[in-house]
């Protein structure tokens, strides 16, 4: 705060003069090792397709159903939008612990409005708005007031929660708006509008990301700050943007969860900041940034839910359940890390 | 008592708007809709309600992140509040073991002259009610129970055992009722590491073993709508059809409804566990699968208030031959249906 951001202190830029010595150039979006990428998708993806085996074969009366299959894909759709808000910030080499909690106040905020009939538009809005602003927070004090991210979202993660307990009084809001219920747990050409919202984020997501000057910059300030900074790229603005796309997800998101579970409470969205990490991680998204991808972090976000609902379909344990999510977290950051080395040789 | 709260809640969602997310929210935030009732007082008969000697009760319990604890939090202060003899000092409530022993520790240096605490762990907490018992303080513990009763003078609490026995002979009672052979009766517990949800489990398991009946899909969710919302889909998913379904908790009861409207289903009728106003409003409506729940409820933090202050006073209960209050009270889990529903509604808590 009280210093002038441009006054460059030696350390305080991370390296700041030290002219970068071993990295690809700003748009290294994709470089030479296109194929250990490939590589690790097609793992990912046997692996989900070996846990949808899995589930067939224990179930095969319940698995392949379409209600199943529906079910799943509903139950993916709030963390899967988190987790693309969750994919850009890690790629832009940041971090963002707030996400669960943010889904949390938007979710509250925008249902106590329900309570007082504001109608459905203003509930939309309230969510949107509520979730964008506390991931603008979120970027500005990374970029503008150099809070490590870590601390930063850290800080939005204790008292976002806390402004949701404040504004509910700790009580569970539940939605009357029939306009809202109507809308969102309905269906559009035969599948549920979550699914469509799901599809929609994705896609937008895919296209800002892989098509955009936005994405380019996004992999390049997560690459090499310095290098990004020199080649003219507003990096304390992209930055603070980067986390507003992650916050506004989280209003998306929170808009998912009140329409799933037709309320409005303070412990929603619990854990939302360790699941979406973990399937962004998963999906090979480096947790340093510069490389990543969003159709990995989709994968990962399925991987998870079929698993919880062949543990339900079993009736099996959901202790055994979080053994075996860490044992995958674990397989596959060795994967990384190994595909990593090849490429970087440290 | 209703007034300075939500005077200052008001003040502080016009501070969160304008650091949280835009200024044009504001307006639309004074969501104070006049729920904040005192719930469950406890009626004193006999010369016990006559104001007595002064007594300091110092209060302590866990965070209020659940519609049921902050029940019982609410509870006790309106209790409190019903006595002109009675000086109520209560701690902001904590998850964090080490933060409520300091808490209790200040309240023992404070020398207040009851102290009633909810410990967020009984075991961890043990000790502390101890000293507190030592230096002389009368501890009335809720709830969860110490290790030890002398760390206590008086337990009072719900049973958790028996809710899961009374759910489970509803449930099977009502079974019996329609004459349905082979029934597949389905289970959404809370947080199966904790030993209350391990109890609710035995209890249905041995009642419905008695009935000739057993579990089958079980699923455990987290007492959050939320979780229970996506841990009763995919439950919904796994059995086709189900006869009964018991939900351990209210609170996370109304995503466990959301996932059952959510699917369509209707086929099988379903009873609830705490009692709270959502919930008995739709057994009064009768017009879903929502037919009963088991009572483990916030009023026994109101009455803990009140034997707090006789203890402090060093008076028996009313009706009671014992010149002192007891060592124990268990509150009874009754099943709260249709046809009871109206005697049970001052009970009822907001979740």
């Amino acid at each position: 705060m009280t210093k002038d951001p441009s006054s460059v202190l030696p350390e305080a830029g991370s390296s700041s003069e030290a002219p970068p010595p071993r990295t690809a150039p700003p748009s290294a979006k994709a470089p030479r090792g296109r194929f250990p990428v490939d590589v690790r998708l097609a793992g990912l993806l046997a692996v989900f397709v070996l846990l949808c085996l899995v589930g067939f074969l224990t179930r095969p009366d319940a698995f392949f159903t379409e209600g199943n299959l529906s079910t799943i894909l509903r139950l993916a759709a709030a963390i899967g939008v988190v987790s693309v808000g969750m994919t850009f910030v890690i790629i832009s080499g940041g971090i963002d612990l707030s996400v669960g909690s943010i889904v949390a106040l938007s979710s509250v905020w925008a249902t106590t409005l329900a309570t007082q009939s504001y109608g459905p538009v203003v509930m939309v809005l309230c969510a949107l708005g509520v979730g964008l602003g506390c991931g603008l927070v979120n970027g500005v004090l990374v970029s503008y007031g150099r809070v490590v991210p870590f601390i930063a979202t850290l800080a939005m993660y204790a008292s976002a929660r806390g402004l949701a307990e404040r504004i509910s009084g700790r009580n569970t809001q539940v939605v009357r708006e029939a306009g809202f219920l109507d809308f969102f747990r309905g269906d559009f050409l035969g599948i549920p509008v979550l699914i469509w919202m799901f599809a929609l984020v994705f896609v937008v997501g895919w296209i800002l990301l892989n098509r955009t000057t936005f994405g380019r910059r996004t992999f390049a300030v997560g690459g090499n700050t310095e290098a990004a900074r020199l080649a003219g790229i507003n990096v304390k603005r992209h930055t603070a943007l980067v986390y507003g796309v992650a916050g506004l997800c989280c209003g998306i998101a929170a808009l998912m969860v009140v329409a799933r579970t037709t309320s409005g409470a303070s412990t929603n969205g619990l854990y939302y900041e360790l699941d979406a990490i973990a399937a962004v991680v998963i999906g090979g998204t480096l947790l340093s940034g510069g490389r990543g991808t969003l159709i990995g972090t989709l994968i990962g976000v399925l991987i998870f839910t079929v698993l919880g609902n062949i543990f339900t379909l079993n009736n099996l344990d959901t202790d055994i359940q979080n053994i075996a999510k860490g044992a995958i977290i674990v397989l596959a950051v060795l994967l990384q890390f190994r595909t990593n080395r090849s490429r970087k040789s440290t | 008592m209703s007034g300075p709260t939500s005077l200052a809640r008001r003040r502080f969602l016009t501070g969160g708007a304008a650091v949280g997310a835009g200024a044009l929210l504001a307006a639309c935030t004074s969501n104070e809709s006049p729920q904040s009732t005192p719930q469950a007082v406890a009626g004193n008969q006999g010369d016990n309600a006559q104001p007595g000697a002064h007594v300091t009760i110092g209060f302590s319990a866990p965070a209020a992140d659940h519609g049921w604890m902050a029940a019982m939090t609410k509870n006790a202060r309106a209790q409190a509040g019903q006595f002109s003899d009675v000086t109520f000092t209560a701690t902001e409530g904590t998850n964090d073991v080490n933060q409520q022993i300091a808490q209790v520790e200040t309240l023992i240096n404070q020398k207040v002259g009851v102290l009633v605490i909810l410990p967020f762990d009984g075991a961890a907490l043990t000790a502390v009610g101890q000293t507190a018992m030592d230096a002389g303080i009368p501890v009335v513990n809720v709830d969860r129970v110490f290790d030890t009763p002398l760390a206590y003078r008086t337990w009072i609490g719900g049973d958790n055992y028996r809710m899961g026995v009374n759910a489970g002979n509803y449930i099977a009672s009502e079974l019996k009722k329609k004459g349905v052979a082979s029934p597949v009766i389905g289970e959404v517990a809370g947080i199966d590491s904790l030993p209350l949800t391990q109890e609710r489990s035995q209890g249905f398991r041995d009642a419905l073993a008695k009935n000739g009946f057993a579990v089958g899909p079980r699923v455990s969710a987290q007492f959050t709508p939320e979780s229970g919302e996506q841990m009763t889909s995919n439950l919904l998913q796994s059995a086709p059809k189900l006869d009964a379904l018991w939900n351990h908790d209210d609170d996370q009861g109304i995503g466990v409804l959301a996932a059952i409207d959510n699917a369509s289903r209707s086929e099988f009728f379903m009873v609830g566990g705490a009692g709270s106003r959502n919930m008995m409003d739709l057994i009064k409506a009768d017009s879903g699968v929502m037919k009963a729940t088991v009572l483990y409820s916030p009023s026994m933090a109101s009455s803990a208030i009140a034997l707090a202050r006789l203890l402090g006073q060093n008076k028996g209960i009313g009706d009671l031959a014992e010149h002192e209050i007891p060592a124990n009270v268990t509150t009874y889990s009754a099943v709260v249906t249709k046809e009871n529903v109206d005697s049970y509604a001052d009970v009822a808590f907001d979740s």
